[in-house]
């Protein structure tokens, strides 16, 4: 018999093994399957930052033509549900209350001051306390404003026009729709709780439960066990990459412009990191509570704050962006999002992917060392 | 009184499970604060030194100034200077820079004409949020340009205009910060407390050691008490510490009453324990208490407004929402730091959570006898 057919022989031992105590516990084909379709829908129907019928007050007391057609602008923008005040302080209380967002207030005598001072203050008041909600509202009260500027003249009325305008392209993402980010973002999580947090567990329970010794007695060698352990989890996770990319795109509409190879290949990268991450911590640690916290703390909590997921990175301050580096699920982040928006960009993909590269046969490797085959720790 | 003394016995039991191992004493503190810290800073939709490039056509004192405005800011950091309009492609795909500014050649020439000019802006829209609020901010430095030329004299206001003045309560300058630090010790503390206590019940039937437990003379009400009380303490302590880092290392301004926070953290903690007892009372093995605390944790802090506002939820969703223990101290937590909250003005944040206690808690601890394999 030769070594390689030796060879074949025990992974084909550990792998069926593997295979059947995965089988046995439907918790992590759960894990691969049914959390991703669960969170994908929740993130693709309900998770936005873009606000739609932010629920405003407009107070007016001037009953001028120019006043009521302001107030009309606010009723017909798709952002905005409003509900008309005469008091500011009757708008002031509602916003105390939270049953209203924000307040649109035309000041003073309106009309008056538009046609004979050239100048009518609009104030918006919103409330600060979420400020990225109050910063989009500022923005689309003052869309709304410039919108009635321009009906203005086109109807060739006189209107004070403003020096430098702006005009602006959002490319990839021409309407700014938030879901086309966060929906690739999703699947790096997905990804990362396969890859950590299953594996996390699978050596420090068989060390805790005591059958590592019944492993040790076996002429399995280290390389066997280490493909055993990876390769069901590698295939868990790939099912489960490829199910959130074919329901993100087909369900939810998200562009995707890059190819599906590129897709497979750095996904497969970015699995294997994530995999030899969790090893690490399942053999390094050998406990399955605090294989388990860490694992959470150093992996899966990093890939939803440090990752720019949904926090812009590089706002950060500097430390935390080199901390960031150690992230495995920042470079895909990185990488799918440039795959689903803009395409094959390699200049982009490639630094990130050569990190992952680096990343997976770094973990992969400390984990190859920290599983001996010696009882003593 | 036989009572107290078995439920003291378990208690010290619990605590020594988790305080034994140095290990597994280390990550109940150690982790959870460190990363208070890193997510403090790192959450945040302020955007800071956002790289950009410009592509001036015009290179007139009239464009340099507005430009200036760009490099003043310390929302903006300058990266490159384009020469052709084939680099905006060029620099904006391969992410050199995130958004490019770019000046046609008749900028000035139609700025002493008196005729309106367009400034072009293109951003990176691979993450919207970024692009928006980048642009918000362009439209802030321009609106203020546009005003110092009238004010300067180097254009007229010819027509009647709107002037927009805006205002935010309770957070004037709109920090993000707040928003989110104050909230972070919640979420923090629901995954240590969660994780705790799944895997609690869910290790001693791994190990068959609850059999033992349940033949031991305690009844189920014991055990749950017992079992409870640790992660009770933990979490409280670990959320408290969370209260204490927001307000004096992140400046968070705290306006509500300590009672309050208590309060709100406690009934949050006790409801989270009563999930983490269900999900491991309905566990055989330690993987299957985590992937199922997973299935809680995940959805809940997606859909706790902690990230992303509740509002823009559809209808439906945000009637789930109201299943949800996050949700509730999140809200309490905002309020009472941000908004000077009280016990009373909290209330209906802790009312659906002692209701959520009253739920789980003893469906647990009947399921502590009811499954077994």
């Amino acid at each position: 018999m030769t070594p390689r057919y030796l060879f074949f022989m025990r992974l084909r031992g550990i792998l069926r093994k593997e295979v059947l105590q995965i089988l046995r516990d439907p918790s992590s084909i759960a894990l691969a399957i049914v959390l991703p379709l669960v969170l994908l829908f929740i993130f693709g129907y309900g998770v936005t930052l873009d606000a739609e019928n932010v629920p405003i007050a407009v107070v007016f007391n001037d009953n001028s033509p120019s006043a009521r057609e302001v107030s009309a602008r606010f009723d017909l923008s798709p952002y905005f549900k409003t509900i008309h005040l005469t008091s500011i302080d009757e708008a002031t209380l509602w916003l105390n209350q939270r049953r209203i967002d924000g307040i649109v207030h035309l000041q003073g005598d309106f009309s008056s001051d538009l046609y004979g001072r050239n100048q009518a203050q609009v104030q918006v008041i919103v409330n600060g306390i979420d400020a990225n909600r109050a910063r989009l509202i500022q923005g689309y009260a003052n869309g709304v404003l410039q919108k009635w500027t321009e009906l203005r003249q086109a109807r060739g009325e006189p209107v004070a026009v403003p020096a430098v305008k702006i005009s602006q392209r959002i490319w990839f993402n021409e309407s700014g729709v938030s879901r086309n980010f966060l929906v690739p973002g999703l699947i790096t999580l997905i990804m990362t709780l396969i890859g950590i947090l299953l594996t996390a567990l699978v050596v420090a329970r068989e060390w805790e439960r005591g059958t590592m010794e019944a492993i040790l007695v076996t002429p399995i060698r280290r390389i066997d066990f280490l493909l055993g352990k990876v390769l069901p989890y590698f295939i868990l996770g790939m099912l489960g990459m490829c199910l959130s990319v074919w329901i993100g795109v087909t369900l939810f509409h998200v562009p995707f412009r890059g190819s599906f190879v590129a897709l497979l290949i750095l996904s497969a990268l970015f699995m294997m990191a994530s995999l030899g991450f969790g090893l690490l911590i399942s053999a390094a640690i050998r406990v399955q509570f605090v294989a388990a916290q860490i694992s959470i703390v150093a992996g899966f909590l990093p890939a939803l704050f440090l990752s720019g997921l949904i926090f812009d990175l590089e706002s950060t301050p500097r430390v935390i962006q080199i901390v960031s580096h150690v992230v495995p699920a920042r470079y895909f982040v990185a990488i799918s999002h440039t795959l689903f928006m803009a395409g094959d960009i390699w200049p982009v993909l490639l630094p990130n992917a050569l990190a992952l590269f680096g990343m997976a046969v770094l973990f992969i490797g400390l984990a190859f060392r920290k599983i001996t085959k010696r009882l003593e720790g | 009184m036989d009572t107290v003394r078995r439920i003291i016995a378990l208690m010290l039991k619990e605590f020594v499970m988790v305080l034994k191992d140095p290990k597994s004493r280390f990550v109940i503190i150690g982790p959870p604060l460190i990363q208070f810290f890193v997510f403090g800073y790192a959450a945040t939709y302020d955007l800071k030194n956002v790289r950009y490039a410009v592509f001036d056509e015009s290179r007139t004192v009239e464009s340099r100034q507005l430009l200036a405005r760009f490099e003043g800011s310390e929302n903006f950091e300058l990266t490159k200077t384009l020469l052709s309009e084939k680099e905006i492609d060029f620099v904006i795909n391969r992410e050199k820079a995130r958004l490019v500014v770019h000046i046609g050649p008749k900028f000035s020439r139609d700025l002493h004409n008196g005729r309106s000019t367009t400034l072009q802006v293109i951003v990176d829209g691979r993450n919207s949020n970024v692009a928006l609020i980048a642009l918000g901010y362009i439209g802030r430095i321009v609106e203020q340009y546009n005003q110092d030329l009238v004010k300067n004299g180097v254009i007229s206001m010819d027509g009647p205009g709107v002037l927009l003045t805006d205002r935010a309560w309770f957070n004037a300058n709109l920090q993000s910060r707040w928003f989110i630090v104050s909230a972070l010790g919640g979420l923090i503390s629901m995954v240590v407390v969660m994780i705790l206590t799944s895997l609690s019940v869910a290790r001693e039937r791994e190990f068959g050691t609850f059999d033992q437990l349940l033949v031991a003379p305690f009844n189920p009400a014991e055990i749950l008490v017992g079992k409870s009380v640790p992660g009770m303490v933990f979490g409280l302590m670990d959320a408290l510490l969370f209260a204490a880092g927001a307000v004096y290392w992140f400046g968070v301004p705290f306006r509500g009453t300590i009672g309050a926070l208590v309060l709100a953290l406690g009934c949050f903690i006790l409801t989270i324990v009563g999930v983490g007892l269900l999900v491991s009372s309905l566990s055989m093995t330690m993987q299957q208490a985590l992937l199922g605390s997973f299935v809680f944790m995940m959805p809940s802090v997606i859909l706790s407004g902690f990230a992303t506002p509740i509002e823009n939820m559809p209808n439906w969703l945000q009637i789930g929402t109201l299943l949800n223990p996050l949700r509730y101290v999140i809200t309490a937590l905002r309020n009472i730091f941000l908004e000077g909250a009280g016990i009373g003005m909290v209330w209906p944040q802790l009312w659906p959570l002692l209701l959520m206690a009253c739920f789980t808690l003893p469906l647990a601890g009947w399921m502590f006898r009811h499954r077994s394999q």
